[in-house]
């Protein structure tokens, strides 16, 4: 299969699963107990027949299922996610407000795992069996085994309540206004902008939750490195490497690193995607102003409409992670695209 | 020279091959006990498995305070020698909730585990044995699930159910969960069904449910077992996270994410209250995963005989 080919074919998959959530998402919404038109223009109107059918009519519940999907389906696409019930605001807006804030967590969060994950599987592979790799497997696991939630009001314990060398929950400190919006991403924005003093504010407030969040994916990072370094350093082409007499470095390096990089990309995508997931979490134990925290408060108050829209946006967020993961692993082993 | 291949190894060596022939013979089961007996971390997992268990079951049974009991005198106490994990915002002994706790999130685990694990694993091999428009229904639908991040969509479904409640957050885990069970076992019967007894089978005239519950589903097994395993950790996280947010566990349960919530909300000077909670879960999922990956080197043949 041609590179396009299969890139044309991940992407209609990924079409189709889109439309199916959108079909699990709309459903979710009949599912909701209780009358939810009693919910948003109270107990009295809703009993009142005539302004019940006013109401019906004007938003279309009047008409059958299918017909209510494709309303539904079609306010989606011109960005309408309707109106929160609790905040009685469009959902849009609220999303589009709490959107960058998640993605700044997850990038750092990511680099985090990253930095640390990698030289972890290295030092694993290269020792093989032996006590580093013992530790790194070890801290690795641990990683794997914390609840976020706990993690984070540990570091919380450790580094702001007791050592006092980082602050606390929040985005920014306290009478400290963002920068003008660029991105809605503060380090970045404060960056490009000149404000070292908010950069710098910024940047400490990212550390703690970006270590909770990161430990999801830290663990999962370094196994795979792990795992995928050890069958390429046994193949065929390392040993040869080996018998030119090349220097272990670059053995290591220039042969084995760069084929077990491909799955631990792979994996690093996956765990992007997880980690938006863990941010429902970490979110609210450090008071982020993102998605996780806009979902939890949303399922809290029961408002249903703007739940089901973060869900929708979360997990188109989560399928189109995954589709370029795909196409990126399809760029990197051609072997992928004919399986 | 050629790469000496494992079957080149083999044939060289008829020793090797008749050591199989022998081990072929012996029980998977006792297989698998022998394996994981040289597996020291693996077995201290499961050893760690088997204390929380006892020591839920006996909780009644054991010196310690009832966990529902209050003395407001003794509030928010730091751990002493009366209340080793200290005491919580109502006076309750932190380390008997914690135990009590073990009552609650273990089963909680293990049950949603076998409901997902049972419906997934029988809707994967529906799907894959008869295929077609079944398949496509079933396969779509788990698609669609595994689309959405798991907590997202478990608490979307806590809510639409009604809200914080266990039973609900167990039923949303549940849902969460089948569909890569379904996916796993529909591999596993796909391949499966290629197999000359299969076709023998049908040859004979045996009906298709008959051919997929006697034939197929016995031959399937280890991978849905090591994911089970591995996902009662992941479960009893789930639904602490749930219980955490405030839409699983409702007070006065004592469960371990609600504690933990709990610990939180009174703030960080009162650490214990959570401390607790917490390095309970932490046990119980690394223990988990200690036994899940050694119960997946011993079932699998390749890596045991590394």
């Amino acid at each position: 299969m041609g590179l396009w080919q299969f890139i044309a074919r991940r992407l209609a998959l990924a079409v189709l699963v889109v439309a199916l959530v959108s079909v699990a998402t709309f459903t979710l919404t009949h599912a909701v107990p209780g009358d939810p038109l009693a919910v948003v223009i109270g107990e009295r109107q809703a009993n009142n027949p005539e302004v019940r059918a006013a109401f019906e009519k004007r938003w279309g519940l009047d008409q059958p299922l299918p017909m209510q999907y494709v309303t539904y389906l079609r306010n989606l696409l011109h960005g309408d996610f309707g109106e929160s019930i609790s905040k009685r605001r469009p959902i849009s807006g609220e999303l589009a407000q709490r959107i960058p804030a998640t993605a700044e967590l997850t990038l750092y969060a990511m680099s985090f795992a990253i930095i640390v994950g990698v030289p972890l599987g290295l030092i694993s592979a290269l020792n093989h069996d032996r006590w580093p790799d013992h530790i790194a497997r070890f801290i690795a696991l641990v990683g794997a085994s914390v609840p976020v939630f706990w993690l984070g009001l540990l570091l919380l314990y450790v580094f702001f309540y007791q050592l006092k060398w980082l602050p606390g929950p929040g985005r920014l400190d306290v009478g400290m206004k963002a920068p003008p919006t660029i991105t809605g991403m503060i380090t970045f924005d404060a960056l490009v902008q000149g404000q070292w003093d908010v950069f710098w504010a910024a940047l400490r407030r990212l550390v703690l939750p970006s270590i909770a969040l990161g430990s999801i994916a830290l663990g999962i990072i370094a196994r795979m490195l792990r795992s995928s370094l050890l069958a390429a350093l046994g193949e065929d082409y390392v040993r040869t490497a080996r018998a030119k007499g090349l220097a272990e470095r670059r053995v290591v390096v220039g042969h084995a690193l760069r084929n077990a990089m491909i799955p631990t990309i792979t994996v690093v995508g996956l765990a992007t995607a997880s980690l938006l997931a863990g941010a429902v979490l970490t979110e609210t134990i450090f008071s982020w102003p993102g998605l996780g925290s806009f979902a939890v408060s949303a399922a809290l108050k029961l408002d249903y409409p703007a739940l089901l829209g973060v869900t929708l946006v979360v997990a188109v967020v989560y399928v189109t992670i995954n589709l370029l993961v795909d196409i990126v692993y399809g760029i990197l082993d051609p072997r992928i695209r004919t399986s | 020279m050629a790469s000496v291949t494992s079957s080149d190894a083999a044939g060289a060596m008829p020793a090797l091959a008749l050591d199989d022939g022998v081990r072929a013979s012996r029980s998977p089961l006792s297989e698998t006990a022998r394996a994981l007996r040289g597996n020291p971390v693996a077995l201290a997992g499961l050893m760690v498995i088997l204390a929380w268990l006892v020591l839920g079951l006996a909780a009644p049974l054991l010196p310690i305070e009832n966990p529902n009991f209050q003395n407001l005198s003794i509030k928010l106490q730091p751990p002493s020698l009366q209340h080793l994990f200290g005491t919580d915002d109502l006076g309750r002994d932190l380390g008997s909730r914690v135990i009590y706790g073990a009552r609650v999130s273990i089963p909680a685990g293990f049950l949603v585990v076998l409901a997902s694990g049972v419906v997934g694993s029988l809707l994967g091999a529906v799907a894959g044995y008869f295929g077609g428009i079944i398949d496509n229904l079933i396969m779509r639908a788990a698609d669609a699930i595994l689309a959405f991040p798991s907590i997202i969509l478990a608490m979307a479904i806590t809510a639409v159910r009604g809200g914080p409640g266990l039973s609900n957050a167990l039923v949303a885990v549940a849902i969460v969960l089948w569909p890569e069970y379904a996916r796993l076992m529909r591999g596993q019967v796909l391949s499966l069904r290629e197999n000359d007894y299969v076709t023998a089978a049908e040859s004979i005239g045996a009906g298709r449910q008959r051919i997929l519950f006697r034939h197929i589903l016995p031959s399937t097994d280890a991978p849905i077992i090591v994911k089970a395993t591995l996902d009662v950790g992941a479960a009893i996280v789930l639904t602490a996270g749930l219980s955490f947010i405030g839409l699983g566990a409702v007070p006065p349960t004592a469960e371990w994410g609600a504690m933990i919530k709990q610990g939180a909300d009174k703030g960080l000077q009162y650490w214990w209250y959570a401390a607790a909670p917490g390095l309970a879960i932490m046990s119980v999922v690394m223990a988990l995963n200690f036994f899940g990956d050694g119960l997946r080197d011993a079932l699998d043949p390749r890596r045991r005989e590394r």
